[in-house]
């Protein structure tokens, strides 16, 4: 059976493993981190077959993590998504990825992921499970996360995930184009 | 019964008259329609269609030439007059080279086209892309061209069934009547 921990503690013993010269202590980690834009970035591809593809990236989202001391059952890492910054090298695409047809930006502002669990997996990896809300729908996703870079206040993770667009219905073009989304970020974060 | 005589058509050419007419009326529709919803969702399946069809009728134009050229055509109706005949050889000429080109063009279209979309005729097998350069002015060349043949096309196809139509309900000769049931092959 496979051992879970609550949030704080993966992410505790992630930031341990990397901060290899000292053990962080309590207080270097638990707080409230907030995403670094500048920092960050969130790409997404979409394979096809006999072609290309659809790659690209959101240039806008925000994102915390809250660890609270007292509680550290509740901490919770929320990120959101702003659809309408996609770019993907091509104003036709990024058109129609933001019609009615995908992410329908003119009805729909934000896609949401809210964790609910944290779940280990390595020494520095651990897997976030949690809701997506996207176009109104809400369903349960995992992520696959590894701890980067830590300290003086900052976190970076690195994050890979594959989500089914066609439960969100966004399942135009398929089968042409993959029902899977891989998703590889690398979040950023500063303690607030 | 299956094949052409010099007094008329037979049943594999007229299946493939009929077939090709159906499919043309509605592609020429769809390309129509789906430049013009607002649906995108709709609008891409729509477009994945017209792809499939397009090429669909390149192949029955191709089977239908050789068909022509493997059987007797068959004479025109003596009533006709001499302009009436030279009219419905070049209509029925121009109809042919454009349900060439215009499946050849959209083929050129979509494989010059900038986003790369590939084909997937009916959802079952991958088409590949003409060896065309990718580029946005190549796709506006090639939609410019494709949907003026378009047009033509449309319109040669009014005249040929508007002249269809003047046969059969004005002159009441049996031009129509011979594209509808298939010759008897008679002893000699």
């Amino acid at each position: 059976m496979v051992e879970r921990f609550p949030a704080i503690a993966v992410l505790l013993f992630l930031a341990a493993s990397v901060q290899a010269a000292a053990a962080p202590s309590l207080s270097a980690v638990v707080g409230r981190y907030s995403i670094m834009t500048p920092g960050s970035s969130l790409f997404f591809a979409v394979p096809a077959v006999g072609g290309p593809g659809i790659t690209g990236r959101f240039d806008r989202f925000d994102g915390r993590i809250d660890i609270p001391a007292s509680s550290v059952e509740h901490a919770r890492v929320e990120i959101i998504i702003y659809p309408d910054s996609v770019a993907t090298g091509q104003k036709r695409v990024d058109d129609f990825l933001k019609s009615n047809a995908v992410f329908d930006t003119a009805n729909e502002r934000t896609i949401v992921f809210r964790s609910t669990h944290v779940q280990r997996t390595g020494e520095d990896t651990a897997t976030i499970v949690g809701s997506l809300t996207a176009r109104g729908r809400t369903f349960r996703e995992t992520f696959h996360v590894r701890l980067a870079e830590s300290g003086r206040g900052a976190l970076r993770f690195h994050v890979e995930g594959r989500v089914l667009r066609s439960r969100y219905g966004m399942d135009v073009g398929t089968p042409i184009y993959s029902n899977v989304v891989d998703f590889d970020m690398n979040l950023a974060f500063r303690r607030r | 019964m299956i094949r052409n005589t010099r007094a008329g058509y037979g049943l594999l050419a007229i299946a493939l008259h009929w077939t090709i007419a159906a499919l043309v009326v509605g592609q020429i529709s769809l390309g129509l329609v789906m430049l013009r919803v607002t649906d995108q969702r709709l609008a891409f399946d729509l477009i994945q269609w017209h792809k499939s069809i397009g090429l669909l009728i390149l192949a029955l134009i191709v089977i239908r030439l050789a068909w022509r050229m493997a059987n007797p055509q068959p004479r025109p109706l003596a009533s006709l007059r001499r302009w009436e005949k030279t009219a419905s050889q070049a209509v029925h000429r121009l109809l042919y080279a454009l349900l060439i080109a215009l499946p050849l063009t959209g083929w050129a279209l979509v494989s010059a086209s900038v986003l790369g979309i590939p084909t997937l005729v009916f959802g079952l097998f991958l088409f590949p892309h003409l060896p065309v350069g990718v580029s946005e002015g190549g796709e506006d060349f090639w939609r410019l061209l494709h949907g003026s043949l378009g047009f033509t096309a449309l319109a040669l196809v009014v005249i040929h069934i508007a002249a269809a139509l003047r046969h059969h309900f004005i002159l009441h000769d049996g031009v129509l009547r011979r594209m509808l049931r298939p010759v008897r092959r008679t002893k000699a």
